[in-house]
């Protein structure tokens, strides 16, 4: 490969926002409503020399199934609008759920699964009830990135995302 | 094999025969609750492993890649801690060993996170988080069973009293580990083991438990001697891909 070929350029701010808008569609395949932006998963987007769009994706949880999904997904998502993209994966900085925005984190609650609320702390509110009463039933649950709690107002479980 | 080569596939193996004891509780253990911690905590194990693996085989330059290296090497070439490899027993069991793997992995990701190997860093930076929270839920357990009933507390302390003496192997410097931690790679096992004596003091404090006596050293796993039960474990995990090489689901 020749050196000249290979600098990369980011898109401009036109491009960028279309790119967003096609992400922004792309959900999660275990939590629908958040997309792969809500959860800050896209690390960077850069076009090499040649025109290719390479999409920088950090893995949720290291051994979380859903990642092999969301980086099929992304890479169609974008190749159906016309791009020739390829997915590289970053580790570093590591993803926690402070990588949630504060977008994916209101869409999270309107969905009944609480949003963290502070490594080692409960979560703040039933997100049906808004009750502060909350009891812990597991600290794992149906996927890595949830927890099992239960509203001692309203009685009713819900999820509640795992604050790491 | 180099040093770092050898020293990235015993965190990999580590981690890898861990996850597959925990999976074994899938559908066995003592409430729903559990049985989904147990294999959360293998998942994200497996998933370190994966990535631990998956750079010892670009490492190594000789075309192995996660799969080669987990499903076709032979027992003597599985370089994990023999603690990972004993058995399950009751839920006391592998709480306790649980507990003493995940302090362990604490303190080591903690001061990998400043590996001179790029990726190695990012790995264990990236596994903290994970470990993080399994400490929480084994250190939890092993408070509520060393200081519950007078039956639970009993068999917590012969566990931790039979699984003590593996611990020695987590705190050995060897050749290996003194070339990677010489070149700034890797992390000298002696070096964690006060970080890991004060966190393991403290919560066995909590649990109403002693701390058992200095045990003699006699394990190397890490060095590909292993426990009778190595073996057993590896024809397992290796059946079905030895017989349908390359099977995918």
């Amino acid at each position: 490969m020749s050196a000249q070929a290979r600098v990369p350029s980011t898109p401009s701010p036109e491009l960028l926002a279309r790119l967003h808008g096609i992400l922004a569609q792309v959900a999660d395949p275990e939590i629908p409503v958040l997309s792969v932006l809500d959860l800050g998963l896209v690390r960077h987007l850069l076009f090499d020399g040649d025109g290719r769009l390479e999409v920088g994706i950090a893995p949720t949880y290291s051994g979380c199934p859903a990642n092999a999904v969301i980086k099929a997904d992304v890479l169609r998502a974008l190749a159906s609008a016309g791009f020739d993209a390829v997915a590289v994966e970053v580790l570093s900085p590591p993803w926690s759920s402070d990588w949630l925005s504060e977008e994916g984190r209101r869409k999270l609650e309107a969905f009944g699964i609480a949003p963290p609320a502070g490594r080692g702390n409960a979560p703040a509110a039933c997100p049906r009830c808004r009750s502060v009463r909350t009891s812990r039933i597991s600290e794992f649950g149906s996927t890595p990135c949830k927890a099992l709690y239960r509203c001692e107002a309203c009685l009713e479980p819900f999820d509640y995302f795992k604050c790491i | 094999m180099t040093p770092q080569v050898h020293y990235v596939l015993r965190l990999a193996d580590t981690n890898l025969v861990l996850a597959q004891r925990l999976g074994e509780w899938v559908g066995h253990a003592p409430a729903l609750e559990e049985d989904l911690g147990m294999a959360n905590v293998a998942l994200d194990l497996l998933g370190q492993a994966r990535l631990l693996l998956a750079h010892a085989g670009r490492l190594e330059g000789e075309g192995r890649d996660e799969d080669d290296l987990a499903y076709l090497r032979e027992e003597s070439e599985y370089f994990n801690l023999t603690l990972v490899e004993q058995p399950n027993g009751d839920f006391g069991d592998t709480v306790v060993r649980q507990f003493l793997f995940d302090a362990w992995q604490f303190g080591l990701y903690e001061a990998l996170a400043r590996s001179q190997d790029a990726t190695l860093a990012a790995i264990a930076a990236k596994g903290l988080k994970e470990t993080a929270y399994h400490l929480r839920y084994s250190g939890g357990w092993l408070v509520r069973l060393g200081d519950g009933t007078p039956e639970s507390h009993a068999r917590v302390e012969r566990s931790l009293r039979e699984l003590w003496p593996f611990t020695n192997e987590l705190f050995d410097d060897d050749e290996t580990d003194r070339a990677v931690a010489a070149e700034g790679i890797g992390v000298l096992p002696s070096s964690i083991l006060p970080a890991w004596s004060a966190r393991v003091d403290e919560t066995l404090a909590r649990a109403t438990l002693v701390r058992p006596a200095p045990a003699r050293f006699g394990w190397y796993g890490k060095q590909g001697r292993h426990s009778e039960h190595l073996g057993y474990l590896l024809a397992e995990m290796q059946s079905l891909h030895r017989a349908h090489p390359g099977a995918a689901w």
